[in-house]
């Protein structure tokens, strides 16, 4: 009974929290567009028992998926979210990279501290984080000033509201979730594997590629996916730091919500970012799980 | 663990429960009225007044038609207003607890009569133009002496925007008035409804595109007020609260803000009850208070916006009441034209259109 319940909870959380909001999605991605509230049509009325629920299924149809085949606007959207996130990936791990693997080699009591300084930026609003960027990168910003003074550049640099500036923002917000899985895997990796490495001739460098690299997959991989996934979908960043020629997904959404009112074709489009998801999310799991059974 | 649980509860609910009986939630527009006012109003009616803040009608309408907002006054725009009531989602006004009705302006409310036929579910709050703001030293000097500052001229002409995008153009995201103004523009009906006519607006921006900085509905106040860019496509209000910032704050900036003469679109937004506010007693009451013409002056001297209430003029200062950016000349009324609502499918149209131009695709 207990085991049972303890396997249960689990499979109550997903179906709590992801398959019931998918499903209500779902169901309004397959409904029409009205002028009402909740502005979409049909509605479920158990009051009219069986013959209502009849109705309700009968009045659903893919009509909105097959619209966001019409319009290359979507599929472009995606394949841009899918390249910012991409790049963004790329640039987290090389920046988070080296932050990790400088805290795993720091000295032992140094280490709490450090870990705390990774994630002490949590403490503050995502949102005045992100704003802040907004007073350092602007014409008349912190970055501009500091770089006229020094005498780097003669005229300021237009980096807000601009690709540049959302990987910033990106790399900015992500960076502690691939420092915090790459730093795990680098910790616990044995330092006598380097020293026997070199012993038998390697060079540091050569030690690092064929034995650290190696050895802190799981990590890179963990980091890469807990950056990618979010990423995807991110529209707080590209919003308030890009320019409005940054394409994002999750702009396109917004905008079918807001602009044209369009709950149907706005669920369309999340399902199949959901979709487009999925995969990267079954990956991840699957790496998450060798790396367990490979720890016993 | 248990008991602490139960007592927190338990102490949310009653908290929960005696909060819709004193509390008044407003939704109002950013940067939109003076502050005092809301300490006033406690004072006076002892009611607790919540006040949140949105820059754009879509996110406000959303809220309004999922329903459940939990606010009691919001101020939709015309348009949007109208949309929203018939869809339901306001109740009509109780004009018996709103003795301050009768110092509202008939000019006005013969306007946005249009959008909400005898004023039933509306008052006017506020009322406004989408024009042009510049910083004058900058654009005279990209420009020349003759910068033709009070036209279209200066942001759909490509000539004019190669030179401007040196020192920063920012556009209002807002299609519902960014596509009058270029129809305007070109001649052609501002409040157009037909997609045809519409897409013609594709070719006023394609030129110009690349010289626009930035579409958003709020933050170019601070960038004006700022010296960060040079011209903003914007509202009257926000524009002289950018002018006003740049004096307060001694940087040599001078903003000024003219209503092209070509024509400009000339909006209101108006201040409603959702149909399902949680305390439309409360909602009545502060829709009262504003109505009171000393609030409303207040409010207006504050944001340099124009009123719907005649009584509040003999308190407005002069720099509100005597500027013709703010309150403009019978005249220069005659030139300002009013939109009204897009169908559904027109609407998705102007979308697309509206992401095509902002994104290129």
């Amino acid at each position: 009974m207990r085991r049972a319940a303890l396997i249960l909870t689990p499979y109550l959380w997903l179906l709590a929290l992801f398959l019931v909001p998918f499903i209500i999605v779902l169901k309004i991605s397959l409904s029409d567009t009205a002028l009402a509230i909740p502005p979409y049509t049909p509605t479920l009325d158990f009051g009219a028992g069986w013959q209502g629920i009849k109705d309700f299924v009968g009045a659903l149809d893919f009509e909105n998926f097959t619209f966001l085949t019409t319009d290359d606007l979507y599929w472009k959207a995606y394949l841009s979210s899918v390249r910012i996130a991409l790049i963004a990936t790329t640039l987290t791990l090389l920046v988070g990279y080296p932050i990790a693997y400088g805290m795993a080699r720091a000295p032992e009591h140094w280490r709490a501290t450090l870990m705390l300084l990774v994630i002490l930026p949590f403490w503050t609003s995502f949102l005045i984080r992100v704003y802040s960027w907004m007073g350092i990168l602007s014409g008349e910003g912190y970055l501009n000033q500091f770089l006229l003074w020094i005498g780097l550049i003669s005229e300021p640099l237009t980096i807000l509201n601009t690709p540049v500036a959302v990987y910033i923002g990106i790399v900015y917000t992500y960076l502690p979730f691939m420092i915090l899985p790459v730093y795990a895997a680098l910790e616990r990796m044995d330092g006598s594997l380097l020293e026997a490495a070199e012993d038998l001739g390697c060079s540091r460098l050569t030690a690092f590629w064929l034995i650290t690299i190696p050895l802190s997959k799981n990590g890179i991989i963990a980091g890469c996916f807990l950056v990618f996934i979010p990423t995807i979908g991110e529209f707080v960043i590209p919003s308030l730091l890009g320019g409005s020629q940054t394409l994002m997904i999750g702009k396109v959404l917004w905008e079918e919500f807001f602009n044209n009112r369009d709950w149907p074709v706005a669920s369309a489009v999340a399902v199949i970012l959901l979709l487009i998801l999925i995969i990267p999310i079954i990956l991840f799991q699957r790496n998450e799980q060798k790396q367990r059974e490979a720890d016993g | 663990m248990r008991k602490l649980i139960l007592t927190t509860t338990a102490t949310l609910a009653l908290s929960a429960l005696s909060a819709t009986a004193q509390e008044v939630r407003v939704y109002n527009w950013s940067d939109y009225i003076d502050e005092d006012l809301i300490t006033e109003f406690e004072q006076e009616t002892g009611l607790k007044l919540v006040y949140d803040v949105f820059d754009s009608n879509e996110v406000l309408e959303t809220k309004m038609l999922a329903g459940g907002s939990g606010y009691d006054v919001v101020v939709p725009s015309g348009t949007f207003l109208q949309r929203q009531i018939s869809a339901g989602a306001f109740q009509k006004l109780d004009p018996s607890k709103l003795p301050n009705l009768d110092n509202m302006w008939d000019v006005v409310e013969q306007r946005t009569a249009q959008y909400d036929p005898d004023n039933a579910y509306s008052i006017n709050y506020m009322w406004g133009t989408t024009g042009i703001g510049v910083n004058v030293g900058q654009v005279k000097e990209l420009l020349g002496e003759d910068a033709p500052i009070d036209s279209w001229e200066l942001v759909f002409n490509p000539e004019n925007m190669d030179k401007l995008a040196e020192c920063g153009v920012h556009f209002l995201d807002a299609p519902a008035e960014m596509i009058p103004a270029a129809l305007k523009y070109i001649g052609e009906d501002p409040n157009s409804h037909d997609p045809d006519v519409i897409a013609k607006v594709e070719e006023v921006y394609a030129p110009v595109r690349d010289s626009i900085q930035k579409f958003h509905s709020s933050e170019y106040i601070n960038a004006l007020a700022n010296g960060d860019i040079c011209v903003a496509v914007g509202w009257s209000g926000d524009i002289l609260q950018a002018r006003d910032r740049a004096v307060e704050a001694e940087n040599g900036v001078e903003i000024a803000y003219n209503a092209p003469k070509e024509g400009a679109q000339m909006w209101f937004d108006q201040m409603a009850i959702p149909i399902d506010a949680p305390n439309p007693d409360g909602a009545h009451t502060f829709l009262n208070f504003i109505m009171d013409a000393e609030n409303m002056a207040a409010a207006s001297n504050y944001v340099y916006y124009a009123n719907g209430n005649k009584a509040s003029q003999e308190y407005l200062v002069e720099d509100v009441i005597g500027d013709p950016a703010i309150y403009p000349s019978e005249e220069a009324m005659n030139n300002l034209f009013t939109t009204t609502p897009y169908p559904a499918k027109v609407q998705r149209v102007v979308t697309r259109l509206w992401t095509k131009i902002k994104s290129g695709t």
